[in-house]
């Protein structure tokens, strides 16, 4: 199937992202590179739980609070949701409902960006807690930033291909594009749920 | 192709070579690239043994020495054995898979281009001064502490070709699962193929750990943060969890494709199939599997404890079971074998019982309490020079002498090469099994001398000289290629007339588009099934058609060189820890990050749909593509 050819619903094939051959070699080569980023964030948390609270003045149970973090958490689920919607669109040939559902997961994306940015404002100035204060918070903000930093490119990303693709619609060549996109975004959010759940939960907790 | 190369300009060839996404001809970079680096490690070793000659021997400083041996590690490991496997990878594997090209040739570009400018980078340190001294490994204890930028070079040289090499490697998984021909079944793929599908997914999972813990030095450093500061709560053993999470499978991913390598020469020259074919993939999978579970067998004087320290002692004993499982494929594929001497299997031979040494003297470093008595002496030093040069460089330079003809189209001389082959065989035994027994007499290594009257002299003396018959079988091998490059006689498609895989079916080297038909694969040794029906060529399994090929572009140069850019501002930051930091390194920085951003964003933004070669045009090519007709 040729790439550049122009679809109608009718005609558009179930896995739009899996017709060409650079579109499957796209959707194996982007699913071991998130194998690849799983070890990499991996060495980031065994990091981070070896140096937790080591030489700091400000443990985590004074510094992180949830309210804040369960927005955050909240606006990066939702945005997650919201690309379901897109791929759901782009399965079913609907280019403006697919760009719609897009620029939401970006906005919402970079809502929590903002937050997560006010967040590390709010820490240095509030706890002096900056990246060289101590063991403890170099890993904390290496982990998080890391994560923060991935939700920038994925940020940059989307809105590129929003941009790029507006005027032309959907075909065989930017599906695949799309649809790895939206692998990326997943697996951004998955590392969150996994930072929520070591870093802040049991950051009070344990 | 070749007739209308011989006329074109030094630019356009070089241009060509920038610009080039073809496998074919990025295997050459990587070639010649690997092959800069390898010279430039070698002539660092010669320098280190002269140093070692006698006792207090002053040829170089302390300092110095520090710096050579740890530039020679790096060196030779990130920048000449890997590199060069990736070149014989890169020549080859396309090819026995019967594809036209890799997954991804744009990334393939850029990884050769990472490699490169992070190798550029690293070596750049000699000429400003401060080379990296605190060993291969630069544990965080050390680094940390060492003066001027060399640890700097270092891990930000690494952390540009770490990634180059990350991306390689999923090039490589992507194009072995998805760009095989037709009936090239998992289980009909060539050796070759299997163990560079095991060492990359090695890389895939081994990487991104050596990564994030050159990132944590790096900060540590340069942005005096306190990963490895004990004083602030740091801890330098995280360092050598991640370096040796890193550097075991790295091994692995050295001599999985060089075990490869051998299993081709072995059966071709034996002109039998590989004698069991899947067990040889079942031990590849495993020795991938247990090279994730053994890393703390470096680390047994650290003080992790009896525990860990015995799980790990067992675990590394274990992977000499599939190794034994190898070695006596090897041994039962000639055995009843019509064997045929060449270069290449001269290497194959020796290879065997000087990897088994090396296996046996690892065997006895897993054992832990033993190794408490051998860690940080020369017999470790000549425990991995066994692996690494009586295997991965045994492998590579039968491999290059292998794959000679299938990448330039011109046959290595067989005399020059046995001279070679047997320097560099009696030099490399001379060398390192001396050093065991200086190891078991209690010369540490690292140490930049050591003092006469302590029964070290003779047996230094002797290792020294054999670097050097090492160092002329180098030079023999030179002198080789230039001349079998001048006289540029060509070769015919099998030129070893026992080829067994699809790569001797196509002309040496192959056209651009490398088959003409994609192949039609009917069981394991896909050439040798033909020319044993009598067939000339491959069977097609499409009817002629237009080829589509990907375009050449200057993009991955551009974007390794903004990393290569954004280093040097990195280095000079005004927080650095040596105090050096100067006002334009964080614009230096800005710049070399913009250059790759977005030239990213042009490549992503930019529609790149390649071209089609039409079919008229491939029915009048005198080119036969593999396919006989």
């Amino acid at each position: 199937m040729m790439a550049e050819e122009k679809y109608t619903p009718q005609t558009w094939p179930a896995d739009p992202e899996k017709q060409t051959l650079e579109g499957r070699n796209k959707f194996i080569g982007f699913w071991l590179f998130l194998g690849g980023e799983t070890v990499l964030f991996a060495s980031l948390f065994a990091t981070y739980l070896a140096l937790k609270n080591k030489g700091t003045h400000v443990t985590t149970n004074e510094l992180f609070s949830l309210p804040l973090v369960f927005v955050m958490t909240m606006l990066l689920l939702t945005s997650s949701l919201t690309s379901v919607y897109a791929i759901y669109h782009m399965k079913n040939f609907h280019f403006k409902k697919m760009q719609f559902w897009f620029f939401i997961t970006v906005l919402l994306g970079a809502t929590f960006l903002a937050l997560e940015i006010y967040e590390f404002y709010h820490y240095v100035h509030e706890f002096d807690f900056g990246f060289t204060s101590s063991a403890f918070s170099g890993a904390y903000y290496t982990l998080v930033g890391t994560h923060g930093a991935h939700v920038l490119f994925g940020l940059g990303w989307i809105t590129a291909l929003i941009i790029r693709n507006a005027k032309r619609g959907l075909s065989l060549y930017n599906a695949p594009k799309y649809y790895v996109a939206s692998l990326y975004w997943h697996f951004i959010d998955v590392v969150w749920v996994f930072i929520f759940t070591v870093v802040y939960l049991l950051g009070k907790v344990g | 192709m070749s007739s209308i190369a011989e006329k074109r300009s030094v630019g356009a060839v070089l241009w060509e070579y920038l610009t080039t996404v073809d496998h074919k001809k990025i295997a050459h970079l990587y070639l010649f690239g690997g092959g800069f680096f390898f010279l430039l490690g070698g002539i660092e070793a010669l320098l280190i043994r002269i140093q070692l000659l006698k006792p207090q021997f002053g040829f170089m400083s302390e300092e110095t020495f520090n710096e050579m041996f740890t530039m020679h590690g790096t060196t030779m490991i990130f920048l000449a054995a890997m590199p060069l496997l990736f070149a014989l990878m890169n020549a080859v594997v396309p090819l026995q898979i019967g594809a036209r090209d890799v997954a991804f040739p744009f990334l393939n570009s850029l990884g050769f281009w990472l490699f490169f400018f992070g190798g550029v980078f690293l070596n750049l340190a000699w000429i400003f001064g401060d080379a990296p001294d605190a060993g291969w490994t630069s544990y965080a204890s050390l680094s940390l502490f060492s003066e001027g930028h060399g640890i700097d070079y270092y891990t930000l040289g690494l952390q540009i070709s770490g990634f180059g090499t990350l991306i390689s490697g999923i090039n490589f998984l992507v194009t072995i699962i998805n760009m095989r021909a037709p009936g090239m079944t998992f289980m009909r793929m060539p050796m070759l193929t299997w163990t560079t599908f095991i060492a990359s997914s090695l890389i895939l999972f081994a990487f991104p750990p050596l990564t994030a813990s050159i990132f944590f030095l790096m900060f540590d450093r340069l942005f005096t943060t306190n990963f490895f500061d004990v004083t602030a709560g740091g801890n330098t053993i995280i360092w050598e969890h991640f370096f040796w999470i890193f550097g075991h499978p790295e091994v692995y991913i050295l001599i999985l494709p060089s075990f490869g390598i051998f299993s081709e020469i072995i059966s071709t020259f034996s002109r039998k199939r590989l004698f069991g074919y899947s067990s040889m993939v079942f031990a590849t999978i495993l020795i991938g599997f247990l090279g994730f579970m053994v890393w703390a067998h470096h680390m047994f004087t650290t003080g992790l404890g009896n525990v860990a320290n015995a799980i790990f002692a067992v675990a590394t004993m274990a992977i000499a079971v599939p190794t034994g499982i190898k070695i006596f494929n090897w041994l039962l594929t000639m055995w009843g074998g019509s064997i045929k001497i060449t270069v290449p299997m001269l290497y194959a031979l020796g290879f065997i019982p000087s990897f088994v040494i090396g296996g046996v003297t690892g065997v006895m470093q897993g054992i832990a309490p033993l190794d408490y008595q051998l860690h940080d002496t020369y017999f470790i030093v000549a425990h991995f020079h066994y692996v690494i040069v009586g295997g991965v460089v045994f492998a590579l330079l039968a491999g290059a002498h292998f794959y000679w003809p299938k990448m330039f189209g011109t046959m290595l001389s067989e005399r020059l090469g046995y001279i070679t082959f047997v320097l560099f065989f009696i030099g490399f035994h001379l060398t390192f099994f001396i050093q065991h027994f200086l190891g078991l007499w209690g010369m540490p290594r690292r140490v930049a001398t050591f003092l006469s009257g302590q029964g070290l002299d003779m047996g230094n003396f002797i290792s020294s000289i054999g670097a050097f018959m090492m160092g002329i079988a180098i030079v023999i091998m030179l002198v080789n290629i230039v001349i079998t490059t001048v006289k540029n006689q060509k070769v015919g498609n099998d030129p070893w007339e026992d080829g067994r895989t699809m790569e001797w079916a196509l002309e040496s080297p192959p056209v651009y588009y490398n088959f003409k038909q994609t192949p039609f694969v009917r069981g394991i040794d896909t050439y040798w099934i033909e020319k044993m029906e009598g067939n000339k060529g491959l069977t097609p399994a499409e009817p002629l058609d237009d080829i589509h090929m990907p375009n050449n572009t200057i993009m991955p140069v551009i974007i390794s060189l903004g990393l290569f850019i954004a280093a040097f501002g990195m280095m000079y930051n005004p927080m650095n820890q040596v105090g050096d930091g100067k006002p334009w390194a964080i614009p230096v920085l800005i710049i070399g990050l913009c250059i790759t951003f977005g030239t990213m964003l042009i490549r992503s933004i930019k529609d790149d749909h390649g071209y089609h070669i039409p079919k008229e045009e491939l029915m009048n090519d005198k080119h036969k593509g593999g396919i006989a007709s």
